[in-house]
């Protein structure tokens, strides 16, 4: 069994959130039905996003504590000019997504620490923020609040949206070429620069797409909120780290699991609805939230250990 | 076997290249043309520029002077031209699988069906080069053992990926495969170069190179010394030509008996010994074993917990940037660091004494400059190096301990330097020294040899020749055996 975990790593993610799902299940089993899994889990769609996005970051060795304010940033500008003014507003957020791209191709340039530019970039974010809206406030666009409150058959949304999200991601990093480079970066860059790829701009491509999640993340989060405030996602950038390690994946090297990253969103998410059901006191539920995370974590060490001791 | 090739246009050639870094020649106007069908062994001594010929060749650096051109696909880029390298630190990327880590160095493998592609191509290329691999395209690289990493990595140099491999590096490629899968290799070469490849061979295994080259070339000090095919070469004849690096030192200090010593202070799990005040050389191949061995001994004498008691032991770093220098200290900062334990007054460093103890040595070593407050990256890099020597030296450690410590210094440092070793060994220090340069362990009291991580001879007073050395750094019996 050891040897299973090892090899698929997905598969103790997959546990932790079926073992927490029944948990809540059975503590509260009318949130088991359309309405309750949406309700338990349809803010879990826009950290399902910015988890992603973290892990294009994570993926090419870096990390981004920017994320939490680019989110909050794009659903300011979300809920203003793309709501006012559409034109604009996808310029701005397209604007967004270059500049996301060319902070990537600075940090690797210039050779600069990504934890030392993004801490700094989250504060030119959090600024632009409050320029657009400096009182929480601005409205959703009619079409984003239909589409986060669409309701398909069978599944909630938030579940379709989780399978779909983890799916295309699967897809753009596992399985297609660009992708398996681009973790290739993350794992040998040397290797990569020796066989001919042009490392700046598959970099550059790295951030860019996490820039682009960002965008979907801050949208999707307009779309629930219905308003938006500058530090509405503040805490995506620690929630989106914690996602990205609890689905899988490590901080270096280049091991990531796009499926893992969104099962990761959905634990944290239903974490803390799990503790709610459990009567715990809101001044203990980040602790509790942490304790989970721990105990995963342990977990996984003890998987990878015993397998290493073994063979 | 190259006959039938032997006048086809060269695959690579190169025409008095150069490669200078900075005032270092390590490349000095090297000519050289490789044809279809040719299997060179390429030998010589650390630093007589192999790596650096390597790396003209498949553009990993570009030449200083003169071209290197590949007449038989007109093209310029080494990449395109079918020229790849196998290089001896692993160079896949671990979180890959197999598969995925050809498609890394194949970028034309595209479209939907490129992974079912890249499976197939990477297990033809291992079923050709090593039969009964056992190794599954799908599996996760990091899973892999050592050996199966070198030849899946073997493999990928061979694999077509778009277009076929003309002319394929090896930089040690048998390093850590044992001796049946080494023959399949070789049996491969052999056969690659029969149907109208080129390979060029580089190993510490005599018997290898003379088991598959067709011509060896010799390299010493950035130029090729000979160029010769196998069969005009013997064994001692190649360690022969290798040999003689550099001028030969009149040795006019009488060799030390081994009565002059003090009793045995260090006896390591990996054969090492010494005696107060020797001075032992580590020497070999680079990248044999021998700063591991170091390293080993002196982590297991020291703690990461306590302080003092333990610290009978010193650290000179060869590689300053990584484990030398405090790149924002002071020269006096840099120096004291290892002696602050002793001269703090109540937890507080004394100043007084550092000062001291600066000037003092700045004085004894000869650092070049006006004061010792300047930030330490004023210095050269020989008087940076000598600064650790002073930090190592200024403690009270009885045993010094240094890793290549002379890469990149100048002659008249490395001079100053050989004065304060001899000069300290005399009081009853004791040096351990691996040293890349023969000629520096030729200066040494006793030499251990190391080859593929563990100790292959050990040499004592008139045995200290670069003849023996060499002997000793490459595996002289048949591959086969």
């Amino acid at each position: 069994m050891i040897r299973l975990f090892a090899t698929h790593r997905i598969l103790l993610p997959v546990v932790s959130l079926a073992v927490l799902l029944a948990a809540t299940f059975y503590m509260q089993p009318r949130a088991m039905s359309y309405f309750g899994v949406n309700l338990l889990f349809n803010l879990a769609v826009p950290i399902a996003l910015a988890t992603v996005a973290q892990m294009m970051i994570i993926m090419v060795n870096d990390i981004d504590l920017s994320l939490g304010a680019f989110v909050s940033l794009v659903a300011c500008v979300t809920a203003t000019f793309l709501h006012d003014t559409p034109v604009l507003g996808v310029a701005i957020l397209a604007g967004l997504i270059v500049a996301y791209a060319g902070i990537g191709a600075l940090i690797h340039r210039f050779d600069l620490p990504a934890i030392v530019v993004t801490l700094g970039m989250s504060f030119v974010w959090g600024g632009l923020a409050v320029m657009i809206l400096p009182s929480p406030g601005g409205a959703a666009p009619t079409w984003l609040r239909s589409l986060m409150t669409v309701k398909p058959p069978l599944l909630p949304m938030a579940v379709v949206a989780a399978i779909l999200i983890a799916g295309l991601t699967h897809l753009l990093i596992m399985r297609s070429g660009i992708g398996t480079v681009l973790r290739g970066v993350g794992g040998n860059a040397t290797s990569v620069v020796r066989a001919g790829w042009p490392v700046l701009r598959l970099k550059a491509g790295a951030y860019g797409l996490a820039g682009f999640f960002g965008v979907l993340s801050g949208m999707a989060l307009v779309g629930l909120t219905t308003a938006a405030d500058a530090n509405i996602a503040l805490r995506y950038t620690l929630l989106s780290i914690a996602g990205v390690i609890l689905g899988g994946g490590e901080f270096v090297g280049g091991r990531v699991s796009a499926v893992g990253a969104v099962i990761g969103a959905l634990t944290l998410a239903l974490a803390a609805s799990f503790l709610s059901f459990m009567r715990l006191s809101p001044d203990w539920q980040i602790g509790a939230q942490g304790a989970i995370l721990i105990l995963v974590l342990t977990a996984r060490l003890i998987f990878t250990r015993r397998d290493k001791e073994q063979s | 076997m190259q006959s039938a090739f032997q006048n086809g246009t060269p695959i690579v050639a190169l025409n008095h290249a150069e490669k200078h870094f900075g005032a270092v020649r390590a490349l000095d106007g090297v000519s050289l043309s490789i044809a279809p069908g040719e299997c060179i062994g390429l030998v010589g001594h650390n630093g007589a520029g192999k790596s650096t010929l390597v790396n003209l060749i498949n553009g990993g650096l570009a030449p200083t002077g003169g071209s290197v051109t590949f007449p038989a696909s007109g093209e310029s880029r080494a990449l395109s031209a079918g020229v790849r390298s196998v290089f001896q630190e692993l160079s896949l990327c671990p979180n890959l699988s197999v598969a995925e880590n050809l498609r890394i160095s194949h970028s034309d493998l595209k479209g939907a069906g490129w992974r079912k592609k890249a499976r197939a191509e990477i297990i033809q290329s291992l079923d050709a080069v090593f039969p009964d691999h056992g190794i599954g395209a799908d599996t996760s690289v990091d899973r892999l053992t050592i050996a199966e990493r070198q030849m899946v990595e073997i493999a990928i140099g061979f694999a077509p990926r778009g277009r076929d491999a003309r002319l394929v590096i090896l930089d040690e490629p048998t390093s850590s495969l044992d001796a049946g899968i080494a023959q399949q290799l070789l049996a491969h070469i052999r056969q690659f170069c029969a149907d109208g490849g080129a390979v060029i061979f580089i190993s510490h295994m005599m018997g290898e190179i003379f088991d598959v080259a067709s011509n060896i070339i010799v390299m010493k000090d950035g130029k090729i010394v000979a160029n010769k095919p196998t069969s005009q070469f013997s064994r001692a004849s190649l360690v022969e030509a290798m040999g003689h690096v550099g001028v030969k030192n009149s040795k006019a200090a009488v060799r030390r008996q081994a009565s002059d010593f003090g009793e045995e202070v260090l006896k390591s799990k990996d054969g090492l010994t010494a005696r107060r005040g020797e001075i032992i050389g580590l020497a070999g191949l680079a990248g044999h074993g021998q700063a591991e061995a170091l390293a080993r001994l002196y982590f297991s004498n020291t703690s990461s917990w306590r302080m003092g008691k333990a610290s009978n032991m010193v650290f000179v770093a060869g590689d300053r940037g990584r484990d030398g220098v405090l790149p924002l200290w002071s020269i006096l900062r840099n120096m004291t660091v290892s002696i602050l334990p002793q001269t703090a007054r109540r937890g507080l460093v004394d100043r007084d004494a550092e000062k001291r103890t600066a000037a003092d040595w700045k004085t004894r070593i000869g650092i070049r400059t006006d004061d010792v407050d300047n930030p330490i990256l004023s210095l050269s890099g020989g008087n940076q190096q000598k600064v650790l020597f002073a930090r190592a030296l200024a403690s009270h450690a009885s045993i010094i301990i240094m890793d290549d410590p002379m890469r990149g210094v100048d002659v008249g440092t490395k001079q100053d330097v050989y004065d304060m070793i001899q000069t300290e060994a005399a009081t009853g220090r004791t040096f351990l020294w691996y040293s890349t340069e023969t000629e520096e362990v030729c200066q040494c009291d006793r030499v251990f040899v190391f080859r593929d991580g563990k100790i292959s001879a050990e040499l004592t007073g008139d045995d200290i020749t670069e003849d023996r050395i060499l002997e000793a750094s490459f595996e002289m019996q048949e591959a086969s055996a």
